[in-house]
């Protein structure tokens, strides 16, 4: 198994990123619709620059683009990063589903042993 | 009918497992408890399971491996971090190398289980928590990817109500 150091602080990046619960906030929204940091601000009880960072963060960990539109900076969920981040959950959902079907099988056949 | 629901949350890179069995929470924990009930369940379809070490006491750890179609042989670990029997199991699950032991620098997933009592039986309740992308990768390398394309099909027959179909 080879982790090369640049995989190793992409994960550090995505981790770091998700760490934190306005950030998650903050990447729910924009995955839900483009908002632009302005609108973002407006959501949460702390400055416009504690915003930004937040979003600058989500930006490194490629979880969300920013792209300058006029006076507003639009903000939205990064495609790429966010697809391969629910095929793989899908492939774990679909993992799960088996493991809890082939539990009931077990549980299943051992009611017929005591029957 | 075993009921199976389950919700996935990207932006927190987690996934919930809801599953109710028509057994006690004492019969349900028991598949978790005796590695030889685990290994009957807890392998990617094709990938059979042994459990040669299987401390189920907080602070205990597994190793296991997996039997691939092909001969491959992944292995992975559990640790158990919290254990509340028949109600709550916390547990981290990662990869081991080729002798068995935690690959360092491989963060593993974290685990949390609850059996509820419901009047079908138990209600089981699993969630997954990664770290990362990457991690999600590395451990979906286990064997997990190609075994999952295989069952797919069998999940289907199934038609277990998920909130994302099962077909591919």
């Amino acid at each position: 198994m080879v982790v090369d150091a640049e995989v190793e602080d992409e994960r550090d990046r995505i981790f770091h990123a998700l760490a934190d619960a306005t950030r998650r906030d903050i990447l729910l929204r924009a995955i839900q619709q483009e908002q632009s940091v302005s609108s973002l601000a407006r959501c949460y009880e702390m400055s416009f620059a504690a915003v930004q960072k937040h979003v600058a963060v989500l930006e490194r960990a490629t979880l969300i683009t920013k792209e300058r539109c006029g006076r507003e900076q639009i903000v939205r969920g990064h495609e790429p990063t966010l697809h391969k981040a629910t095929a793989l959950l899908e492939a774990f959902e679909q993992l799960w589903i088996h493991r809890a079907n082939q539990i009931a099988a077990i549980l299943g056949g051992e009611k017929g042993d005591l029957k | 009918m075993t009921l199976i629901n389950t919700t996935k949350e990207v932006e927190n890179l987690r996934l919930t497992m809801v599953a109710e069995f028509d057994a006690s929470p004492e019969r349900v924990w028991q598949v978790w408890e005796d590695p030889r009930k685990l290994e009957r369940w807890w392998g990617p379809p094709m990938y059979p399971a042994t459990f040669s070490r299987h401390d189920f006491v907080v602070g205990g750890e597994s190793r296991y491996s997996m039997m691939g179609p092909g001969g491959e042989n992944p292995h992975g670990w559990w640790r158990i971090d919290a254990i509340d029997r028949p109600h709550r199991i916390e547990f981290a699950n990662g990869l081991a190398g080729d002798d068995g032991e935690p690959v360092p620098g491989v963060e593993p997933m974290g685990g949390v289980v609850t059996f509820e009592a419901v009047d079908a039986g138990t209600r089981m309740i699993a969630v997954t928590h990664f770290v990362s992308v990457d991690q999600m990768e590395l451990m979906l390398g286990m064997g997990m990817e190609e075994g999952m394309s295989q069952a797919i099909g069998q999940i289907d027959q199934l038609l277990y109500p998920t909130t994302q179909g099962a077909s591919v």
